[in-house]
């Protein structure tokens, strides 16, 4: 997208604005007199300057016309900028990267098609509520309303899938919108926010330093629950015969997990969470009930349909987690802790509203709780199910390699630590099924928005997250499947380029294997759009992005890959090619009931 | 969780790689062993539409109802296409939406009228609540002082009764034509209604309404925390 009206075209290596030409020479412009640290001189430096005061480390984009006043701005800045193949790879791996570091996200792209290539990714945050700071170019602000060249409604397109977005209407004030905008995003509830920035903006002179950021008034909420309802939920879970503790992805960007575990051991209620809550309760607690919902666990679905005492923190009960209202934990009494008031009986019915931060709310709980209930035989319930409900497959002989076995061999061959990221189908799942997480933000996945492609730029963002953090020796492992794969693959070549250490697995069944099940299971197997013919070779494709690049087709090949990729210093990839015919299970139907979820195929 | 479980490990060495390395197999029930969705046991109790338990709570089922919702906003750009976004993006439903200044520069007064259950209204002033440009937002209360603006056009065959019946409903003629007269109407919705029935005797030729607006009566605040002045006066809440 670096085409533009207003400068030099590409043919054009003369130009005294291209961007790679000035790399080895000195800036030209005003920036040959570069001001003291703080003091700005156009509206781009004070964008920089708001960036780095907020504490932005990373910034993920690509170049274009009406974004190159902010770029060059970001030549001379302690941000550091990692540039993407394609503006969707830019906008997941901002998102990925605040997932991991718990530091709102950054992204930048110029306007037009640099703005709603962006689009994607800041649905796919609004979605799963992650704080994250989109910058865009615009065309000058004289231009915009004239269909000048490059020039969209960004505003307009992003108005609805963004906590807020806000037009730059000049130079002295763009920084302090900026970083308004910066932390507005993880302000109570976080999401996604969006700067236009018309290129006269940037450009013009100023001399004004962005003063300190902060949220607008009235959206940093109080982060107290009120203490008669806190009294009155303490009650009600002090009574329960049957409680469960439902965590959602709230809890960990709360930052509230140890909270959380705490409370769950100290009152001994059993925990499911949802899957944006994965790693906020470890998985291989005796508690532990793993994730609920249409692909979780038939125990943790059986203890959700059969609570009396269901306690929520910081879940929006998505109907993949409902299924059908009607048979949601039709007969527990609902402690809902959010942040957001309008979650609040917004899909189930809160009996007991907790409206605040859900560590300080789980705090006030366990103040107020004064012992626990009595759940004994609960326990021994949900033991039973697991006993009875079992996440197994089976690997006869004659059928090829199962996806599941190649999850659990990564998982492990690796560390708990370990920072696992996906693309959207049936390899998502199973990465979430047969992976066993422990800890909060090693689970970085597409939740709401279902994005096929999410996968390698977010291992990407995952990554430099992770070693900005000075976690080098972490692993990020990218499971992805071989349609999600062609989604974003391009990202690779970043991959390759800043020397990231990740590790794809591609899942790879040669089906957008989701859909081909659905098919499968309600119409009548008619493959329609859903089978993939002919597949690219992933490990030579890799090989070609000077990846590392390996194939897979037998059980004893599994092991020794997964180690020499792991090993391996910088992105690798290792094409599976399994099972085609694979289903994910268990499995609630849409709209179901959570307890009648089908084990097997034939209960379905 | 079977991650853990050590007899799902490939074979150790080697053999032909299509059966020395596949797994042990798993001693715990295979999906198609589980007892499946009949075999199980169900609660009994349901939950409504709203996701309310309807059991053992009382069976609460919510009409639907009228309601005006005043909301304080910032007037900035985009603010009204914020609102009214958000209405269309979450389907609710709307008969009417009015907006206007205040007392204060800088701030617009939205009125809504709406047609939705009581947690609908309660989620369109949450959702509302959310918008950075809006300062604040709530239903005024049922007996609101609620009036509409109506510009109708109506046939001029007979003036006289035209003028007659415009006069009976408070109406003033802003316009009388050789064809047309046009009346402007003002009002609560049932006024505006009834006159609305008298004038369709004379053919209306056509219509513009407004939608209502309104005012919570006495001291009462219109919009929740707003500070009634005078103009000139700020009546920002306090933050």
């Amino acid at each position: 997208m670096s085409d533009t009206a207003a400068h030099p075209r590409e043919d054009d290596p003369e130009g005294s604005e291209e961007p790679t030409e000035g790399a080895d020479g000195a800036p030209d412009g005003d920036l040959d007199e570069t001001p003291a640290a703080g003091a700005v001189s156009t509206g781009a430096e004070s964008v920089v300057a708001a960036l780095e005061a907020a504490g932005a480390e990373t910034a993920f984009g690509v170049q274009g016309g009406a974004i190159m006043p902010v770029y060059d701005a970001l030549y001379s800045s302690s941000i550091d900028h990692v540039t993407m193949a394609h503006e969707q790879g830019a906008v997941h791996a901002a998102d990925a990267y605040g997932v991991v570091s718990g530091e709102p996200g950054l992204c930048l792209a110029t306007s037009g098609p640099g703005a709603t290539n962006l689009v994607t990714g800041i649905a796919d945050a609004d979605m799963d509520s992650d704080a994250m700071l989109a910058l865009t170019g615009q065309v000058p602000t004289e231009f915009v309303g004239n269909d000048a060249f490059q020039e969209t409604d960004t505003i307009g397109v992003t108005r609805p899938i963004t906590k807020h977005n806000y037009f730059a209407n000049g130079a002295d004030s763009v920084g302090d919108t900026v970083g308004e905008a910066f932390e507005l995003s993880r302000a109570g509830r976080p999401g996604p926010t969006l700067v236009d920035l018309p290129k006269d903006v940037t450009q013009d002179e100023t001399d004004r330093t962005p003063g300190p950021a902060a949220p607008p008034a009235g959206t940093d909420p109080d982060p107290n629950a009120d203490a008669d309802a806190v009294e009155a939920a303490a009650r009600a879970i002090e009574e329960a015969e049957r409680p469960l503790c439902l965590f959602g992805g709230g809890v960990i960007k709360a930052e509230a997990s140890d909270t959380a575990r705490t409370f769950a051991r100290t009152y001994g209620i059993p925990v499911t969470t949802t899957m944006p809550g994965i790693g906020s309760f470890p998985e291989d607690d005796d508690l532990s009930l793993s994730w609920a919902g249409m692909h979780g666990t038939g125990y943790a679905n059986m203890a959700i349909t059969h609570t009396d005492c269901l306690i929520a923190v910081g879940t929006r009960f998505d109907d993949r987690l409902t299924g059908g209202i009607d048979t949601f934990a039709p007969e527990a009494e609902v402690v809902h802790v959010d942040i957001d008031p309008a979650e609040i009986s917004k899909n189930v019915h809160a009996d007991h509203p907790l409206i605040g931060d859900a560590g300080r709310v789980i705090d006030q709980l366990t103040a107020a709780v004064r012992a626990a209930p009595d759940a004994e035989a609960w326990r021994e319930r949900c033991a039973e199910w697991k006993e009875t409900y079992p996440l197994t497959y089976a690997t006869p002989d004659d059928e090829p390699l199962k996806p599941q076995f190649v999850v659990e061999a990564f998982d492990e061959a690796t560390d708990d630590d370990t920072i696992v990221t996906t693309g959207v189908g049936q390899h998502q799942m199973w990465a979430s099924q047969f992976w066993t997480y422990t800890d909060p933000r090693t689970w970085v996945s597409s939740h709401g928005l279902g994005t096929m492609g999410y996968g390698v730029p977010s291992a990407v963002g995952a990554r430099v997250a992770a070693d900005n953090m000075g976690e080098t020796d972490r692993d990020v492992v990218c499971f992805d499947g071989d349609g999600s794969f062609l989604m974003t693959m391009q990202e690779l070549s970043v991959a390759v380029r800043e020397d990231l250490d990740i590790t794809v697995a591609v899942l790879n069944n040669e089906y957008i294997g989701m859909v081909r099940q659905w098919q499968d299971a309600f119409y009548e197997g008619r493959h329609m759009a859903s089978d993939y013919t002919w597949m690219p070779e992933f490990d030579k494709l890799a090989e070609a992005f000077g990846a590392l690049g390996l194939r897979v087709d037998d059980y004893d090949e599994v092991a020794p890959a997964v180690e020499e990729a792991l090993d391996y210093d910088g992105p690798a990839v290792i094409d599976f090619h399994v099972d085609p015919e694979e289903n994910v299970l268990p499995m609630v139907p849409s709209g179901g009931a959570n307890g009648k979820f089908a084990a097997a195929e034939d209960q379905l | 969780m079977s991650g853990d479980s050590p007899d799902s490990r490939p074979a150790a060495d080697g053999g032909s790689p299509s059966d020395a390395g596949v797994p042990e197999p798993d001693p715990r029930p295979a999906p198609s062993e589980q007892p499946g969705p009949e075999e199980r046991d169900h609660p009994t109790g349901r939950r409504n539409l709203e996701g309310i338990r309807i059991d053992p709570v009382v069976e609460a089922e919510h009409e639907s109802r009228r309601a005006v919702i005043s909301a304080l906003v910032e007037d900035e750009p985009g603010v009204l296409a914020r609102v009214s976004g958000l209405v269309s993006r979450r389907q609710f439903n709307i008969e009417s939406l009015t907006v206007g200044p205040t007392t204060v520069d800088g701030h617009s007064r939205i009125t809504m009228v709406v047609e939705e259950t009581d947690p609908g209204i309660d989620q369109i002033e949450k959702q509302m609540a959310k918008l950075k440009p809006v300062i604040s937002v709530g239903e005024v209360s049922g007996n609101a002082v609620t009036a509409e603006l109506v510009l109708l056009k109506v046939e001029a065959d007979d003036p006289a009764a035209v003028h007659a019946v415009a006069e009976m409903y408070d109406g003033r003629t802003l316009d009388a034509g050789p064809r047309t007269i046009t009346v402007q109407l003002t009002g609560d919705e049932a006024r505006i209604d009834d006159a609305l029935d008298a004038f369709r005797q004379f053919g209306i030729i056509e219509i513009a309404r407004t939608g209502q607006t309104a005012l919570a009566r006495g001291d009462t605040p219109t919009a929740p925390g707003e500070k009634p002045g005078t103009a000139g006066e700020p009546t920002t809440h306090d933050d």
